[in-house]
C-alpha cells in the first residue's frame, strides 16, 4: 500500500511536468536522451521536430473533431447537413499531408547519413553477444574480455535491497578513449542480440554470421548505461552495456594492462597446476559462465538445462566432457566455450564439475590440465 | 436436384437442436456467433497472460514468475491477442454482417464455413497445451526470431508450427469464403462502389490474408526444416541467414496489421455516419484510401528490422514507402472528422467507442510516424515506445472497433437492446484504463526500457507501477463487458428493425427484422 502510495504522490508530481515543454527539451527520465555525440544531438533533435509536428496535426485535427462533436450535437437540437464529399478539400488535404512528409524526410535523410557512416575506425572493438553477457575484443591489440552483469542474484529476488545501478552494472565496462572514432564491430556468438547505448545513439543488432558496424565519438569523459534489446533468451534483461569513456592516456594504460594480463594468462598454461588451484579458478569460472543454465548447484533445470551433478559425462567420460567444452553441442544452448576461453579456465572448470558436488566421490575424479586442453587443441588442428 | 434440396430446406426453418447445432452448422450467423464467443474467450485467456506480465513488472526484481515462464506469457499473449483475438472476432463480424450487408441469405460455402472454424479451436488447444509440457510453450516473442525459435527454441516448437499452420489454413478458407461471397452474392444493383464499407475493408483483408498467410506458412516451414531435417535457411554455421528469416516474416507481418485494422475501419465508418445523422464523407476516398494502404504495406516490411544492418538505400527507401501510408490513413481520418462535422450527433456506446477510436488510433498513427524515421527509431526499436505504438493501434484500434461494432449489431442480432446506462460506464472504465497503461509506456520507452524484459532499472519503477494498476482496472472492466453481452442476450428492450434512428436507410441489415431470419434474405432485395 505504501508503494502504492509513493508512487501516486510522485506521479501526480508528474503530471504538471509532461505538460511542460521543459520536459521535452532537456535531459529527463520521461524522453529520449539527448546524448554525449553530435549524432545523438542530432537525433534528438529529429526527434523533437518530428514529435511537435504530430502535435501540431493533432491540435488541429482534434480541435475540429471536438468542436463538431460538440457544437452538432443533437441534444442542441443540431439538423445534419446533406453534403458527402468536396473534391477540392480532399485534394487539398492530401497535397498538405504529403507536404508535411516531406518536410520530416528531409531532416531525417540528412541525419540518416550524418550516422551512417561506415569509415575505419581509429580504434575498432569487435563486439560479439553471448548468451548471456557481452565479449569486446580490442582488434588492434588483440586483447579482449567478457562483461558480465556484477548486479546480485539476492538483489533481483528480492532478498538485498537493490543498489543505484541495479541490472545496469557489470563486473568489467568496455573502456574507449575520448574523442576518437571508435567503430564497432558487432556480431553474435548463438542467438541475435543487441547492443545498444542511447547516449551514443547506437543500436545494432549482433548477429551470428554477420558483422554490422557502428561508430561513435564520444567528447567527454563519463560511464556510458546501456542494454540488449533483442530478446535472446531467459536472461536478455540481465545482460547490459556499460561503457566508460577515458582520456586518450588512461585508455592507452588501460590496453597496455590488458596486453600484460593476456601475457600472463599464456605464461600460467605452462605452470603445473594443482587439483586445489584448478579448483578454485573453477569455481569462480563456473559461477559466472555456467551457472545461469546449470545452477549454481549442478542440478540444472531439466530438461531444458541438464543437470551436471551424476551424469555420466561429468563422472566417468572426461575426454567426451572436454569435447563440449570445446566444440558445444550442436544445435543445443550449449556453447563451444572453447572458442573464447583459455586453456586454463576450460581445464579449470571441468576439473571443477568433476570434483564438485558429489561427483568427486562416485565418479572417476580425472584431473583435467591446461596442458589436456593443448594436446587437445594440437590433436583437433592435425 | 434442386427440387430435393429445396423441400429438405423447407422441413426445418430454425437451427438444430443441441451441440449438434453448433458442431455441424453451416450458418453463417451461428458460425459468426462461434467466432466471436471463440474470440471472447481467447481475449479472456490471452487477457489473464498479460495481466501475469504486468504483475511480475509491477515493482523491479523477481516476484511471481521466473524469466522463462514470462517469456512464454509474452509470446503466447502476442500469439493469442492477435490470431486468437483480433482475427476471429473480425472472421465472426464478417459471418454475421456480410450475407446481410449485402443482401445474400448466407455465407456462398457454408461447409467450408464450418471447417475454418472449427479449425481454431484444434489449433489454440495445441498451442496452449504446450504450455503444460516440461519444457514449456514458445518463449521467443510472437515473431518468434531465429534462430531463438529454431536451434534454441524447445522442442514444443514443433507443436507451434503445426498450430500456426492451421490458423493459416482456417484465414485462407475463410477468406476464399469472403471472396466468393462478396463477387457472387451481392443483390442485384449493388455496384462495387455501392458496397458497404466494411464490406469493402473485408474485401481488401481477405486478399491481404490469401497473399501472406502462404508466407507465414513457407517460414514456420522453413523453421521446421531447419530443426527437424538439418536444413540450415536460417543457420548461419551451416550457410543460412538468420536476417532472412526477417525479410520473410515481416513480409507476413506488415500486411497482417493491416489486416488487423482495416475491418475497424469498416466498422468505424458505418457507425460514424449512424450516429452523426449524415452519409459517409467521402466513399470512394475512403475505399481508394483502403486499398492503397493495403498496397503500400507490401512495401514496407523492413521498418521492423532499421537495427539489422541494411544499407543506406534499403534504409532510407523503406522510411520513405513508411511515411507514405500516412497520407491515405491520414485521408481516413479526416473523412471520419469531416463526417462529424455539421451532422447531428448521438453519443450512444457504439459512437464513443469510435470516437475513442479515431482520437487514439491518430496518437497510434503519430507514433508510427515517428518510428518511421530511421535515425530516430533507432533510439525507439525494441523498447516500450515500439510497445505503446501498437497497442494503441490495436486496443484502442482494432479492439475498439470490435467492441464498437458488437454494441452496434448486437440489438441486431439478439432482438434486445442493450443496456445504455452500463454501456457508457464500460466505455469510461475502458477509455480511462486503456489510456493509463498505454501512453505512459511511451515516457518508459523513450527513457531507455527494453521491451521483452521480465525485471529493469529503477528509474522505471513508477511508471511501471501505474502502468499495471492501469492494467488490471483494463482486464477487470471487460468483465463488465462479459456481464452486459450475456444481459443483452437473455433479456432487453425489444429492439427495432432500423435500431438506430435512421439507420434503416444505411444498409441491408437494417430492412430485416431483430433478430433477423435464419437465412438472412432468402428474396434478394434490389439495390437503387
Ligand atoms: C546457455 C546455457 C548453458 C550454459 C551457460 C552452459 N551450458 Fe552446459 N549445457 C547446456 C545445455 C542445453 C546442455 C545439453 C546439451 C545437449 O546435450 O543437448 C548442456 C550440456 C552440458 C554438459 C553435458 C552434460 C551431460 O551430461 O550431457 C556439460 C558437461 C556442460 N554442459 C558443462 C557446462 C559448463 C562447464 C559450462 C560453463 C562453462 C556450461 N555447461 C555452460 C546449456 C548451457
Ligand atoms: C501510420 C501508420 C503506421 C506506421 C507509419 C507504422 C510504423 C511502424 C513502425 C516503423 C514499426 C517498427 C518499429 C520498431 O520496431 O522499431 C511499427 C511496429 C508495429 N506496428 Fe505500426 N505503423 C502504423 C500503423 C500500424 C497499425 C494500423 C497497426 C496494427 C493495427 C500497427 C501494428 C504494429 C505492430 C504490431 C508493431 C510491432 C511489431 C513487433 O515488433 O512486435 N501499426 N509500426
Ligand atoms: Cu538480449
Ligand atoms: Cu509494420
Amino acid at each position: 500500500m505504501a508503494y502504492i502510495k509513493k508512487v501516486y504522490t510522485r506521479f501526480c508530481l508528474v503530471i504538471p511536468f509532461l505538460f511542460s515543454s521543459l520536459t521535452f527539451t532537456e535531459d529527463s527520465d520521461y524522453n529520449m536522451k539527448v546524448g554525449v555525440t553530435d549524432v545523438s544531438q542530432s537525433i534528438f533533435d529529429l526527434h523533437m521536430l518530428i514529435f511537435w509536428i504530430c502535435v501540431g496535426i493533432g491540435i488541429i485535427v482534434f480541435s475540429i473533431m471536438f468542436w463538431s462533436l460538440w457544437k452538432y450535437r443533437k441534444s442542441k437540437g443540431a439538423v445534419a447537413a446533406d453534403f458527402d464529399d468536396n473534391f477540392w478539400l480532399e485534394i487539398g488535404w492530401t497535397v498538405a499531408a504529403t507536404l508535411v512528409l516531406v518536410w520530416m524526410a528531409v531532416p531525417s535523410t540528412q541525419v540518416m547519413v550524418e550516422a551512417y557512416d561506415d569509415a575505419e575506425g581509429e580504434i575498432n572493438i569487435l563486439i560479439t553477444g553471448h548468451q548471456w553477457k557481452w565479449h569486446y575484443e580490442y582488434l588492434e591489440d588483440e586483447v579482449g574480455f567478457f562483461s558480465n552483469l556484477s548486479t546480485s542474484q539476492e538483489q533481483i529476488d528480492g532478498e538485498v535491497p537493490k543498489g543505484e545501478f541495479y541490472l545496469r552494472e557489470v563486473d568489467e565496462p568496455l573502456v574507449i578513449p575520448t574523442n576518437t572514432r571508435v567503430r564497432f564491430l558487432i556480431t553474435g556468438n548463438d542467438v541475435i542480440h543487441s547492443w545498444w547505448v542511447p547516449d551514443f545513439a547506437v543500436k545494432q543488432d549482433a548477429i551470428p554470421g554477420f558483422i554490422n558496424t557502428a561508430w561513435t565519438n564520444v567528447p567527454e569523459p563519463g560511464i556510458f548505461r546501456g542494454a540488449c534489446t533483442e530478446l535472446c533468451g531467459i536472461k536478455h534483461a540481465f545482460m547490459p552495456v556499460v561503457v566508460r569513456a577515458v582520456e586518450r592516456e588512461e585508455f592507452d594504460a588501460f590496453i597496455a594492462e590488458k596486453v600484460a594480463l593476456a601475457e600472463e594468462e599464456r605464461m600460467l598454461t605452462s605452470k603445473i597446476w594443482t587439483k586445489e588451484e584448478l579448483m578454485a579458478r573453477g569455481e569462480s569460472f563456473y559461477a559466472t559462465n555456467c551457472a545461469a543454465c546449470h545452477q549454481a548447484s549442478g542440478q540444472g533445470i531439466p530438461p531444458v538445462f541438464p543437470s551436471l551433478v551424476g551424469s555420466e559425462i561429468t563422472m566417468f567420460d572426461s575426454k567426451r566432457h572436454i569435447e563440449i567444452l570445446m566444440e558445444g553441442v550442436q544445435g543445443s544452448a550449449m556453447a563451444a566455450f572453447g572458442e573464447s576461453y583459455s586453456e586454463v579456465d576450460i581445464a579449470s572448470v571441468i576439473t571443477y564439475t568433476r570434483q564438485a558436488w558429489s561427483n568427486g566421490e562416485n565418479g572417476d575424479g580425472v584431473i583435467v590440465t591446461p596442458q589436456d586442453i593443448v594436446a587437445y587443441k594440437n590433436r583437433i588442428d592435425l | 436436384m434442386s427440387t430435393v434440396v429445396e423441400s429438405h430446406d423447407h422441413g426445418h426453418h430454425g437451427p438444430a437442436k443441441g451441440l449438434s447445432r453448433w458442431l455441424f452448422t453451416t450458418n453463417h450467423k451461428d458460425i459468426g456467433t462461434l467466432y466471436l464467443w471463440f474470440s471472447f474467450i481467447m481475449l479472456f485467456i490471452g487477457g489473464a497472460m498479460a495481466m501475469v506480465i504486468r504483475a511480475e513488472l509491477f515493482q523491479p526484481g523477481l516476484q511471481i514468475v521466473q524469466p522463462e515462464f514470462f517469456n512464454q506469457m509474452t509470446t503466447n499473449h502476442g500469439l493469442i491477442m492477435v490470431f486468437g483475438v483480433i482475427m476471429p472476432a473480425f472472421v465472426g463480424l464478417a459471418n454475421w454482417m456480410l450475407p446481410m450487408q449485402i443482401g445474400a441469405p448466407d455465407m456462398a460455402l457454408p461447409r467450408l464455413n464450418n471447417l475454418s472454424f472449427w479449425l481454431l479451436p484444434m489449433a489454440f488447444g495445441i498451442l496452449i497445451s504446450t504450455l503444460f509440457m516440461p519444457e514449456g510453450g514458445p518463449n521467443f516473442g510472437w515473431t518468434f526470431y531465429a534462430p531463438l525459435s529454431t536451434t534454441y527454441a524447445p522442442s514444443t516448437v514443433n507443436f507451434f508450427i503445426f498450430s500456426v499452420h492451421i490458423m493459416g489454413v482456417s484465414s485462407i478458407l475463410g477468406s476464399i469464403n469472403i471472396i466468393t461471397t462478396i463477387f457472387n452474392m451481392r443483390a442485384p444493383g449493388m455496384t462495387l462502389m455501392k458496397m458497404p464499407l466494411f464490406v469493402w475493408s473485408w474485401l481488401i483483408t481477405a486478399y491481404l490474408l490469401i497473399a501472406v498467410m502462404p508466407v507465414l506458412a513457407g517460414v514456420v516451414t522453413m523453421m521446421l526444416m531447419d530443426i527437424n531435417f538439418g536444413t540450415s535457411f536460417f543457420n548461419a554455421a551451416g550457410g543460412g541467414d538468420p536476417v532472412l528469416f526477417q525479410h520473410v516474416f515481416w513480409f507476413f507481418g506488415h500486411p497482417e496489421v493491416y489486416i488487423m485494422i482495416l475491418p475497424a475501419f469498416g466498422i468505424v465508418s458505418h457507425i460514424i455516419e449512424t450516429f452523426s445523422r449524415k452519409p459517409i464523407f467521402g466513399y470512394s476516398s475512403m475505399v481508394y484510401a483502403m486499398a492503397s494502404i493495403a498496397i503500400l504495406s507490401f512495401v514496407v516490411w523492413a521498418h521492423h528490422m532499421f537495427t539489422v544492418g541494411m544499407p543506406l538505400a534499403g534504409e532510407l527507401f523503406f522510411m520513405y514507402s513508411t511515411m507514405l501510408i500516412a497520407i491515405p490513413t491520414g485521408v481516413k481520418v479526416f473523412n471520419w472528422v469531416a463526417t462529424m462535422f455539421r451532422g447531428s450527433i448521438t453519443f450512444e456506446t457504439p459512437m464513443l467507442f469510435s470516437i475513442a477510436f479515431v482520437a487514439l488510433f491518430t496518437i497510434g498513427g503519430f507514433s508510427g510516424l515517428m518510428l518511421a524515421i530511421v535515425p530516430a527509431d533507432f533510439q525507439y526499436h525494441d523498447t516500450y515506445f515500439v510497445v505503446a505504438h501498437f497497442h494503441y493501434v490495436l486496443v484502442p484500434g482494432a479492439l475498439f472497433g470490435i467492441i464498437a461494432g458488437a454494441y452496434y449489431w448486437l440489438p441486431k442480432w439478439t432482438g434486445n437492446m442493450y443496456d445504455e446506462t452500463l454501456g457508457k460506464l464500460h466505455f469510461w472504465l475502458t477509455f480511462i484504463s486503456v489510456n493509463v497503461t498505454f501512453f505512459p509506456m511511451h515516457f518508459v520507452g523513450l527513457a531507455g526500457m527494453p521491451r521483452r524484459y521480465p525485471d529493469y532499472a529503477l528509474q522505471f519503477a513508477d511508471f511501471n507501477a501505474l502502468i499495471s494498476v492501469g492494467a488490471f482496472m483494463f482486464g477487470l472492466t471487460q468483465l463488465l463487458f462479459l456481464f452486459i453481452v450475456i444481459k443483452t442476450i437473455r433479456s432487453g428492450k425489444q429492439a427495432k428493425p432500423e435500431v438506430w434512428e435512421g439507420a434503416g436507410d444505411l444498409g441491408l441489415e437494417w430492412t430485416l427484422t431483430s433478430p433477423p431470419p435464419y437465412h438472412s434474405f432468402t428474396v434478394q432485395p434490389q439495390v437503387k
